[in-house]
């Protein structure tokens, strides 16, 4: 089965504040998260991840006029985090699942202290069943 | 695939020789057979089947001549069943398949014709073609690589990777591109669209070769590859022997520019005993021989300012002077804000940091780079030397925030710190 783990990140302090971090710290989280990603992989779960760009330039697409895109800045100024990237895992049972989105959860802020950063795991849907089957 | 070590060999003797073969074998499929799609799928299966066959029952003697065959009898295979579907044809049918049921054998002489290889270059570099379908295209019926190993290199999903490379065969055929050498008058732009093509699949594979990203850096190989080949179809081309020597002599830097956990290293932080020299001296040799020739090209330029670099032990021994005017020369070759940017971090050197800060003033104006996080790094290097702590924090920062690569976000978001760190 598939998961979805979003790493959702506070809007306004820009990722956790890493501006204000030392850069030995910096080091740390990014050796943190490459180490995740190796292991997952070596481990045959890992089925995709990617980090998204800054929030600063996303915008909501709607569709408009004769279905051309309107588009506007985004996303909604009032939201409290950002989506900051993502994992899809395949694993064997939802409890493995969360235990890699703590594992992430984990990863070192300033000083070495884990940021227990929240992870939002959803299981991705399978495909339906083929119609004749 | 697993990832593997450095050491593992990623492709073997037999993937190489595919790789070889797969042009001048497509080729002589497709002029036989006018219909350049479906020659170029037999093809791909009889490479397939030849990977699979030769790893196991050892090479055939004539593997020039098996490629042919296979491929010819997929081909004729697929014109049977096509030609089932259409019953009422025929008359046309019988006529056609008695054309095609001869099928030579395997151990046909199949001349490898030098200018089909290069008609199937410029086909699949047309510039009617947009260049992620070129690149694709490029990799599979000129690199001789499989769907799925394009699709790994270029991290998408391979029946996405599959559709990407039957558009560009529908591309080729609707816009009626000819399996053919350019005529005279249009052979420069046709060749700058190739160059630009291998170039870009250079980078693909160079920007990204960091960390454990191992595909992406065989994607570098490849294009060497096939710039070497096309230098060796058209040895009198200087800008042919300009693109190798400018991708040998940026390769050649390959093993310093990421450390152990694969944060970017910047050139002046490189440790240059880890350059790789015989590719410094293979693309230095390449280039003083080109550079006599008459017409210099951008690629030439820019392998000059490669070598310039490669062939210095310091930043401080660096001939920035030098690279300056050659940045003034590509400028004169085309008017391009990445150029100038470049140009700018020159006069820095030469003339110190107020001097560099000055001409990237000008860039604010150009609508095709203001706003570009490049910019705002160069900015921030520059505020740096000048030693205004401050500001180089603020354009770090302004930088990290505008990148779409990883990598190069990580490095940024790092300087920043560590300027951030010597103010304190």
């Amino acid at each position: 089965m598939k998961f979805m783990l979003m790493m959702h990140a506070p809007r306004g302090t820009g990722e956790y504040g890493v501006n204000a971090w030392s850069p030995d710290d910096f080091k740390a989280h990014i050796a943190f998260m490459q180490k995740l990603n190796r292991d997952l992989t070596s481990a045959g779960e890992l089925v995709g991840a990617e980090g998204l760009a800054s929030p600063g330039e996303a915008k909501i697409v709607r569709s408009g006029k004769n279905g051309q895109p309107a588009v506007s800045d985004g996303p909604f100024a009032e939201s409290k985090e950002f989506l900051a990237g993502y994992w899809i895992v395949e694993v064997d049972r939802p409890e493995r699942a969360y235990q890699i989105a703590a594992r992430a959860s984990s990863a070192p802020g300033p000083g070495g202290t884990p940021l227990v950063i929240p992870i939002e795991v959803r299981q991705v849907m399978s495909a339906p069943p083929p119609a004749d089957a | 695939m697993s990832a593997g070590t450095p050491e593992t060999p990623l492709v073997t003797n037999v993937e190489h020789l595919l790789r070889d073969l797969a042009p001048q074998v497509l080729a002589a499929v497709a002029r036989r057979y006018e219909d350049f799609a479906a020659a170029e799928d037999a093809v791909q299966e009889a490479l397939i089947a030849a990977a699979a066959q030769w790893n196991s029952d050892g090479i055939p003697a004539n593997p020039r001549g098996w490629l042919y065959h296979v491929a010819l009898r997929r081909l004729t295979d697929h014109l049977r069943s096509e030609l089932a579907r259409r019953r009422r044809e025929e008359a046309v049918a019988s006529e056609l398949i008695a054309e095609w049921a001869f099928v030579p054998p395997s151990d046909v002489e199949v001349p490898a014709n030098s200018d089909d290889t290069l008609a199937l270059l410029f086909m699949c570099c047309h510039p009617a073609l947009t260049p992620v379908s070129a690149i694709a295209l490029t990799l599979r019926a000129v690199g001789g690589l499989t769907t799925a190993q394009i699709a790994n290199a270029l991290l998408v999903p391979e029946a996405t990777m599959a559709q990407r490379i039957s558009r560009a065969k529908q591309s080729i055929k609707s816009s009626g591109i000819a399996f053919s050498l350019p005529t005279e008058s249009e052979r420069s732009e046709r060749l700058s669209a190739v160059l630009q093509v291998l170039y870009l699949i250079f980078n693909e594979g160079y920007a990204s070769s960091i960390g454990s990203d191992l595909h992406r850096a065989d994607l570098s190989n490849e294009a060497i590859r096939l710039t070497r080949m096309l230098r060796e179809l058209l040895p009198a081309e200087p800008e042919v022997s300009g693109l190798l020597a400018l991708m040998l002599l940026t390769d050649a830097r390959r093993a310093a520019r990421a450390d152990a956990d694969g944060a970017l290293i910047p050139l002046d932080e490189q440790d240059r005993s880890l350059w790789n020299r015989d590719l410094i001296a293979e693309g230095a040799a390449l280039l003083s021989r080109t550079l006599s020739s008459d017409s210099v090209g951008p690629y030439q330029v820019q392998a000059a300012i490669a070598a310039l670099h490669d062939e210095a032990s310091s930043v401080q021994d660096t001939d920035w002077p030098q690279i300056r005017a050659l940045y003034g020369v590509l400028r004169g070759i085309s008017d391009n804000p990445m150029v100038a940017l470049n140009q700018a971090v020159a006069a820095a050197m030469v003339e110190g940091p107020a001097a560099g800060l000055e001409q990237l003033a000008a860039l604010d104006g150009d609508a095709r780079i203001a706003g570009h996080y490049r910019l705002d790094a160069v900015r921030g290097h520059l505020f740096e030397l000048a030693g205004n702590r401050e500001r180089a924090v603020a354009h770090f920062r302004a930088a990290a925030e505008r990148t779409a690569n990883m990598a190069e976000r990580n490095y940024l978001l790092t300087k920043a710190a560590r300027v951030a760190a010597e103010g304190r």
